[in-house]
């Protein structure tokens, strides 16, 4: 078990002792305290920062610049009236909160948020965990987020919230693909699942950072793939208050209710971070030569980076309006999963030899040719759009049309 | 045809926006300045010399089209009159429930007796502080409407409550913008005339501006106005607000 642990992580290098104990427990104390502060601070920003995007003014009542809005508002949802509709499954609905709540805090102890500390004579890194499995455990947990999502649409007992729900997790399965894909590329170029080695192999300049040594494709499939993870404009179409009231927590109250918009804004910071380890190095960027506080810049360095994107995510929200739903399937399965399986290909291609490299890159660029025109042909044969729904005077759909979709019939 | 770039452009407009300033404003801390024909709460205006303009003749009362207004007259005292004349307004009581703000009663009015103010922050806690009587409507001894304590009143707003009157020509007669056609009141004296739609009308005097000027820099820039684009319309702007600060140094 010592052995297991010590293997990813070398605080565990002396065996389990006190100290070890202790140390692990400050970790994941600071860590836990920092990840709310920063929940706190990213829904005050998302709405300051959006709220400049429109001409607006935002939140300013509370604190300076509205800067407690957030506890204000906590705060009044705790004082609310907890419903549980009389449709609903009792346990599961009060289940889906945590099951979306805890994959979040989870993922985040993954991250590697500086570099490594020497106290007492123990390694300790700059992270909660560094378990061997690492970046899978990242994929399991967004994985699990699904099931919150789904299950809390399915168990309120309400139409809207279970169309949420559908939607919820054919959009999940579809873009966790692509998001598998550009992850195995990465650890193709890594050799390790870690997190803490994914960073370290990105150490030695901005020219080995996976954003560019592996191409900008995978990253670019990343994030958006990642956005439409996280159920963020423009892929939020579980939560369209349009066309679905309130999406999944339309019948969710109270504190129930700010759990859902807690871990989707915790979320959006631990998927920040992960773009960064993944992406952009991590906590890795110019160390000036301080002494004593060179362990202080990675942190910054890492804390810049994240905010990056985290203002990348409102600007997304304030600039792009929201994807159809056959739209989103259509960039899900046709563009990306295609795209980084193809490119995954070629990484793997160059990394035995270039002209392995080069035969994979051209056998890639063959059948993406091929599945073009197949794509072609799809769109101009008599199933689009169109055909479904005919004009409003021949409704309803005569049987001929029917037979001629659900039989194959012309 | 879309552009390939015409993706991003999105986001140059959103980040844009950052810098430009707010249309909105912190409201109960900031207010507009209202526009000059607003309708507000009304008020019971006072000749020069202190005497109510009211007559107690209903008309107001008659072509209300809510029946908001409650007005009975009786005959002035003869030992100290309230009014010039014959009769004057003994009860007068409007139901601010009902009431809709068409100003029709104003426009009724045979001696500018009710006007309007640009008070609109009406908060009752009962269905009978909704009833404004004769104790409320009429200004005070300078003419000023009456702080309610109630009402949401800051420095400046009391001044203009002949909006929609000066606004109005009588009968619409566009011959007679600009001409004085009522008597003065108590504290304002007579009111400068506004020029309504006409081409003539002073903006100075009466404390409105153009929309599109206050908005040029939200405004699509093909809708700015000419004078309001680019460098010349920053010099045009700096040029229109030196007097009106001159004028402001003056009285301070």
């Amino acid at each position: 078990m010592t052995s297991l642990l010590a293997s990813s992580d070398p605080l565990f290098a002396h065996g389990v002792t006190g100290v070890v104990i202790l140390i692990v427990l400050i970790k994941v104390l600071v860590g836990f305290g920092a990840l709310m502060g920063a929940v706190t601070i990213m829904i005050w920003f998302e709405r300051k920062a959006i709220s400049d995007m429109q001409s607006r003014i935002g939140p300013q009542r509370w604190g300076p610049f509205g800067i407690l809005q957030t506890m204000a508002d906590g705060l009044k949802l705790i004082a609310k009236e907890d419903l549980v509709p009389a449709e609903a499954d009792r346990f599961v609905f009060k289940l889906a909160p945590y099951l979306v709540l805890i994959p979040a805090l989870v993922t985040f102890a993954l991250v590697p948020i500086g570099g490594t500390l020497h106290i007492a004579g123990h390694a300790v890194q700059l992270q909660m965990a560094n378990p061997p499995m690492g970046i899978l455990l990242m994929l399991a947990m967004s994985g699990i987020s699904v099931y919150g999502v789904m299950l809390a649409g399915w168990s309120s007992g309400s139409k809207y919230p279970l169309l949420s729900s559908v939607r919820a997790s054919a959009q999940m399965i579809s873009y966790e693909a692509a998001l598998g894909m550009t992850i195995v590329t990465i650890i193709l170029a890594t050799g390790s699942l870690t997190t803490h080695s994914i960073v370290d192999v990105q150490g030695g300049g901005i020219w080995h950072w996976n954003i560019i040594r592996l191409g900008i494709v995978p990253f670019v499939v990343f994030l958006i793939s990642i956005t439409a993870e996280l159920n963020r404009p423009p892929f939020d179409v579980v939560e369209a208050e349009s066309e679905l009231v309130g999406g999944f927590h339309t019948e969710y109250s109270s504190i129930r209710f700010g759990i859902f918009f807690l871990a989707e804004f915790m979320n959006t910071i631990t998927m920040s971070a992960i773009i960064v380890t993944l992406f952009l190095g991590g906590p890795a960027g110019w160390i000036p030569n301080v002494a004593h506080l060179k362990w202080v810049f990675p942190i910054i360095w890492f804390l810049l980076k994240t905010t990056g994107f985290a203002f990348a995510y409102v600007w997304f929200r304030a600039a792009l309006p929201r994807f159809r739903y056959d739209q989103l399937m259509d960039l899900g399965w046709k563009r990306l999963i295609p795209l980084s399986l193809g490119w995954m290909l070629i990484v793997a291609g160059f990394l035995i030899a270039p002209a392995w490299g080069f035969l994979m890159a051209s056998l890639v660029l063959l059948s993406w040719i091929l599945l073009s025109r197949a794509f072609m042909l799809g769109q101009s044969r008599e199933t689009g759009v169109e055909a479904v729904l005919p004009t409003i005077g021949q409704r309803p759909i005569p049987g001929t049309v029917i037979r001629r979709f659900t039989d194959g019939e012309s | 045809m879309a552009k390939p770039f015409d993706f991003f452009g999105g986001f140059k407009l959103t980040l844009a926006h950052i810098v430009r300033p707010t249309v909105t404003n912190s409201y109960p801390k900031v207010k507009r300045p209202k526009q000059p024909r607003q309708h507000g709460r009304h008020v019971l205006n006072r000749y020069e010399d202190g005497m109510e303009k009211c007559i107690g003749c209903e008309l107001c009362a008659g072509v209300c089209p809510v029946n908001c207004i409650y007005v009975r007259g009786l005959d002035n005292p003869p030992d100290h009159p309230v009014s010039p004349g014959e009769r004057y307004g003994y009860i007068y009581e409007i139901n601010y429930l009902r009431c809709i703000h068409c100003d029709l009663c104003v426009e009724a009015c045979p001696t500018q007796a009710i006007t309007e103010s640009k008070m609109f922050e009406f908060s009752f806690t009962n269905r009978a502080d909704a009833i404004y009587t004769k104790a409320e409507l009429v200004v005070d001894d300078q003419g000023f409407p009456q702080r309610l304590p109630w009402e949401d009143w800051r420095e400046g707003e009391a001044a203009m409550t002949g909006g929609w009157m000066r606004a109005t020509s009588p009968a619409g007669d566009a011959s007679f913008e600009g001409v004085v056609q009522w008597t003065g009141d108590l504290g304002a004296g007579v009111r400068a005339p506004e020029a309504g739609q006409s081409d003539n009308r002073d903006d100075e005097a009466t404390g409105s501006k153009q929309l599109r000027e206050v908005f040029s820099r939200h405004l699509n820039p093909q809708d700015v106005p000419l004078d309001q684009r680019g460098l010349q319309g920053m010099m045009n702007n700096a040029r229109a607000k030196l007097p009106r600060r001159k004028a402001r140094g003056e009285k301070s």
